[in-house]
């Protein structure tokens, strides 16, 4: 099959990659860039362990094709710490033990980073309701919400991002 | 002396049992550098992607794989005659029967593996898939077991259609597997027989999957030159494994390397041997290059492990105090169309008949019949010791039965039929010597923390008003860590476990285990336990296990047998070390061995203030000045044989709200006391904790895997599946007390277990209790708005 020129920014850096129309973009961030943050859980968008963030939104790269990235910009699990600093959610997901295989670990934290920001203080059940597009099948999400509280405080406390 | 404080900040510093310390492994994972299966990229991997049948029963008529192998990019399409000349396309499962690699002339059960092909790219594999042309002629399917014993029910199996034993003694029709039974049966019989009360309960544990995030996958590679097989994949037993390869290919072990990467949860599922591992390894072997192999979730939750299927009926005799005199029950087992259960291997019913549970009961009789039906093979241990789950479920269901029967209360009737304390060590009536345990204790800790007779009055209120409150209680014992290797094995290989310890001259450690992490955080509790046997910092204790080829033999991580046998192992062989160093530090302080006492990281001269050698200094020693006659280095081994199971034991409360008009169940609270003995890393308890109730309240109120009559599974995706996101998910309440194991070296039982094997007894009985004081006696699983809804329909109690 023909394939297509894409180009668009990943986690901050212009990327180039040839793939075939019909290609996923999780495929082409794990197996042409690399990036093996994002996983494959389910591949029919119910999981949320392949959610990237493409121009500012959550999406499930299971069921994006890498053409729709298209000159856009997408964050993964791998553009979250800044020069070498860790980015709080990462932190408390550490600290509160919001993860155990870490299997859906990237997807979460990615989905929580946006999740902050269309919400930066949220509360307990808006944060249950904001992340239930990803599924983790070992922390029974106790944890994983305490670390999303924990980061929102942060962040609110330095004032965003 | 050393200040108190002193000695506390020593040991604080070691970071050892009991520290909630952080995990070693979470780094990698919060960066997305994990290292999954499905991340590999070894030079030249091509993908097989299985062909799977449409039909739960068919003969298949023939196979054409001529348009596959023209697309271009398919470089090989294996079928059943490929495998044949290997005498790869049967293999033997661990339960004595054998299960088809790839369908030999017929399939029996939906999505059974047909061909795999094998291609450059994952896409051009799943293309080459749709091009193999496989005809059919179908067959009636059976799924209830109960029928596929009926005298006519279709033949499932037609390759032992004629043998009177299928490796677990002998048949008595063409779909039955195995009878199994335990206990005392003229006893039991005679008791029921004369009892004051006597009640009956029939009861489904339904057909479930585990469903970790991660599918199974592998990467086997070849290496023709070498003759070298290493194979990557998702195992939670990859020495086992290894040894199955080689028994299967004719290669030795030593030159076949088996590695489990990270494992993105394992739950059961990653236990067994797959076709698809067997077809990879087939094709790399011949192709020479790298095969890898990666589930889709349809795959997954149609073909790999299912758990469960169990089918009983339970009956107890009492006197009209409510004491149980005697314990009677019936199983028919669904073991699918393969018997490939993952079991130790003497157990067809793995350990079911700890289904005595936490009570007294005098005499017992279990009897377990496993049957053909045409659905996938498996049977694992969903976050359980084998068969627990359902152990648990009888009994905790049986003795809710007998309180509504006589009209006493739940909570009193448990603590009228408990081990007492001073009973232990117990041996049930079926024949297991209970370690340790103080039921009568964790109850009442938690009827008191909730209020319990509050909760009964507020009931009651409820109940006159028409509204539906449930409070279930379950207080189970586990059996754990399998297992003694007199009583359990693996395909003859004893189930004991190992660790080997190396201590570096300047004082940290690398240690290797036979067990493997797959979300446990082993890495960073293992190092808890030495650090406190050795008094050296758990911070630089690095733990390796999954890699054959560097970590002792073990039998791997599932059946909570982590920390009961592995754990000791590691405890064990830390002693070893600790007896030599003892050694050294009498040499360089020159008194006799006898004059040392050990002192959290060090050996100090009794009596002698500032006489001492750390362990840091005695480890420098170790490799250049021990005493004469005594090897250099520090490191030891262990293979540890359990001389018993052990038995975590807990006691779990739940209130649920049930709406009248819907049936939708709300669970108010849940409130889970565990006993796990020793802890070594509370946080990582309780993590586990949580994560074991959200997979019970999975199963209690939404999992199944369903099918219809023709055998089509209606249950393969995560759109049809139940799996709890965190909107649905209760918050979980914990505590504990502690009861240490007795024979176990630091006195710890395991615990990743318990809270799935008494969560979902509990929010059953939580659920059923809500309609108890109308005479139901037990509903159907799991407990969906609609499933609760017949029952509140069927009762009339939806009438506005
Ligand atoms: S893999 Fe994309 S949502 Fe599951
Ligand atoms: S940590 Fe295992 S799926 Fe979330």
């Amino acid at each position: 099959m023909a394939k297509t020129h894409i180009s668009f920014n990943l986690n901050g850096r212009p990327v180039d990659v040839l793939a075939e129309p019909r290609e996923l973009l999780i495929h082409v961030l794990r197996e042409q860039l690399a990036h093996t943050g994002p996983h494959i859980g389910c591949e029919t968008s119910h999981c949320g362990a392949c959610t990237v963030d493409l121009n500012g939104r959550s999406v499930k790269s299971c069921t994006v094709l890498a053409v729709q990235a298209q000159g856009g910009n997408v964050l993964t699990v791998e553009g979250l710490a800044t020069n070498g600093t860790l980015h709080p959610l990462q932190e408390e997901f550490m600290q509160q033990h919001g993860l155990q295989c870490g299997f859906c670990t990237p997807g979460m934290l990615v989905r929580a980073y946006r999740f902050l920001q269309e919400n930066p203080n949220p509360s307990e059940e808006e944060i249950r309701t904001g992340m239930s597009g990803n599924i983790c099948r070992c922390t029974g999400y106790q944890n994983i919400v305490k670390a999303v509280q924990h980061a929102a405080k942060r962040l609110q406390a330095a004032g965003g991002k | 002396m050393a200040t108190t404080a002193e000695r506390v900040e020593r040991e604080a510093k070691l970071e050892g049992v009991g520290c909630a310390r952080k995990r070693k492994e979470d780094p990698r994972f919060i960066q997305g550098k994990g290292n999954y299966v499905d991340d590999l990229k070894l030079p030249g991997t091509v993908f097989g992607v299985v062909v799977r049948s449409p039909y739960a029963h068919a003969r298949i008529k023939s196979i054409n794989k001529d348009k596959a192998l023209k697309l271009p990019g398919v470089l090989a399409v294996l079928t059943a005659n490929d495998l044949k000349p290997l005498k790869l396309h049967w293999m033997p499962t661990l339960a004595g029967d054998v299960q088809a690699v790839l369908a030999d002339e017929k399939v029996c059960f939906q999505y059974q593996e047909v061909a795999m092909v094998i291609a450059e790219n994952r896409y051009i594999a799943a293309d080459g898939a749709d091009l193999v042309e496989v005809e059919y002629e179908e067959l009636p399917a059976v799924v209830d077991p109960h029928k596929a014993l009926e005298p006519n029910a279709p033949v499932i199996r037609d390759d032992i259609k004629d043998k009177k034993e299928a490796g677990q003694g002998p048949r008595r029709h063409h779909n039955h597997i195995f009878t199994w039974e335990v206990g005392d049966k003229a006893g039991t019989d005679k008791v029921f027989q004369s009892a004051e009360v006597t009640v009956k309960q029939a009861m489904v544990n339904p057909r479930v999957h585990p469903c970790p995030l991660e599918t199974c996958g592998c990467v086997a590679s070849f290496d023709k030159v070498r003759g070298e097989l290493t194979v990557y994949m998702t195992s939670q037993a990859p020495h086992v494994i290894r040894t199955v390869v080689s028994l299967l290919s004719g290669l030795p072990e030593s030159k076949i390397r088996v590695v489990s990467p990270d494992i993105g949860g394992g739950f059961g599922n990653k236990v067994g041997v797959y076709p698809g591992y067997v077809c990879a390894i087939v094709a790399s072997i011949v192709l020479g290059r790298p095969v890898k192999w990666i589930e889709t979730r349809i795959e997954n939750l149609a073909t790999t492990a299912f758990a469960r299927d169990y089918h009983l009926v339970g009956e107890l005799a009492a006197d009209k105090n409510g004491r149980i005199k005697a314990l009677r029950v019936n199983v028919i087992a669904d073991h699918g169309a393969f018997n490939s259960h993952a079991q130790p291997t003497k157990w067809p019913a793995g350990l079911f008949s700890i289904c005595t549970g936490s009570y007294d009961i005098p005499v017992a009789h279990v009897k377990v019949d496993g049957v053909y039906t045409n659905k996938a093979p498996g049977g694992v241990a969903y976050r359980c010791s084998f068969r627990v789950t359902e152990a648990v479920h009888l009994i905790e269901r049986m003795i809710d039965v007998l309180a509504q029967k006589l009209n006493v209360d739940k909570a009193e009737i448990r603590m009228r039929n408990f081990i007492k304390r001073e009973q232990f060590p117990y041996t049930s009536a079926l024949g297991w010597q209970y370690d340790s345990g103080d039921y009568h204790t964790a109850l009442k800790k938690v009827l008191d923390a909730v209020n319990y007779p509050a909760l009964r009055k507020e009931q009651e209120e409820k109940r006159k008003r028409g509204e539906l409150m449930g409070i279930g209680l379950c207080t189970f014992t586990e059996i754990v860590g399998a297992g003694p290797t007199k009583a359990c094995d693996i395909l003859g290989i004893g189930m004991f476990d190992s660790a080997e310890i190396r201590v570096h001259p300047t004082g940290s450690v690398i240690a290797r285990m036979g067990t493997i992490t797959q979300g446990q955080g082993h890495a960073t509790t293992y190092a808890q336990i030495i650090a406190s046997e050795l008094g050296l910092p758990s911070e630089n204790i690095q733990i390796e296990e999954g890699d054959t080829s560097t970590a002792p033999y073990g039998l791997g991580t599932y059946g909570s047998r982590s920390t009961p046998v592995g754990g000791a192992a590691t405890a064990m062989a830390a002693r070893k070390i600790r007896d030599k160093a003892r050694k050294i530090a009498a040499h360089l302080l020159e008194v006799p061995e006898g004059d040392l006492e050990w002192d959290i990281d060090r050996f100090k001269v009794k009596g002698v203030p500032g006489q001492e050698k750390t362990m840091k200094e005695i480890a420098w020693a170790a490799y250049n000045n021990v005493p004469e006659g005594m090897e250099m280095g520090l490191e030891a081994v262990d293979y540890y044989d359990p001389p018993n199971f052990t038995y975590p034991f807990g006691a779990y409360l739940a209130v649920v709200d049930i709406d009248r008009y819907t049936g939708e169940t709300k669970v108010r609270r849940f409130y889970a006391l565990d006993d796990c003995g020793t802890r070594i890393n509370p946080m990582i308890i309780e993590g586990q904790i949580h994560g074991g109730l959200t997979e019970a309240f999975a199963v209690a109120m939404g999992q199944k895997l369903e099918f219809d009559e023709g055998g089509n599974l209606l249950s393969n995706s995560l759109m049809d599946y139940f799996v709890p996101t965190a909107a649905e998910t209760p918050k979980w309440e914990l505590d504990h007390t502690v009861t240490k194991s007795p024979h176990h070296p630091i006195g710890a039982k395991g615990v990743a277990e318990s809270p799935h094997v008494g969560g979902i007894p509990c929010l059953n009985n939580a659920v059923v209790d809500a309609f108890a004081h109308l005479g139901v006696t037990d509903m159907e699983m799991p407990h969906t708005a609609y499933s609760v809804w017949k029952t509140i329909h069927k009762l009339g109690l939806d009438k506005r």
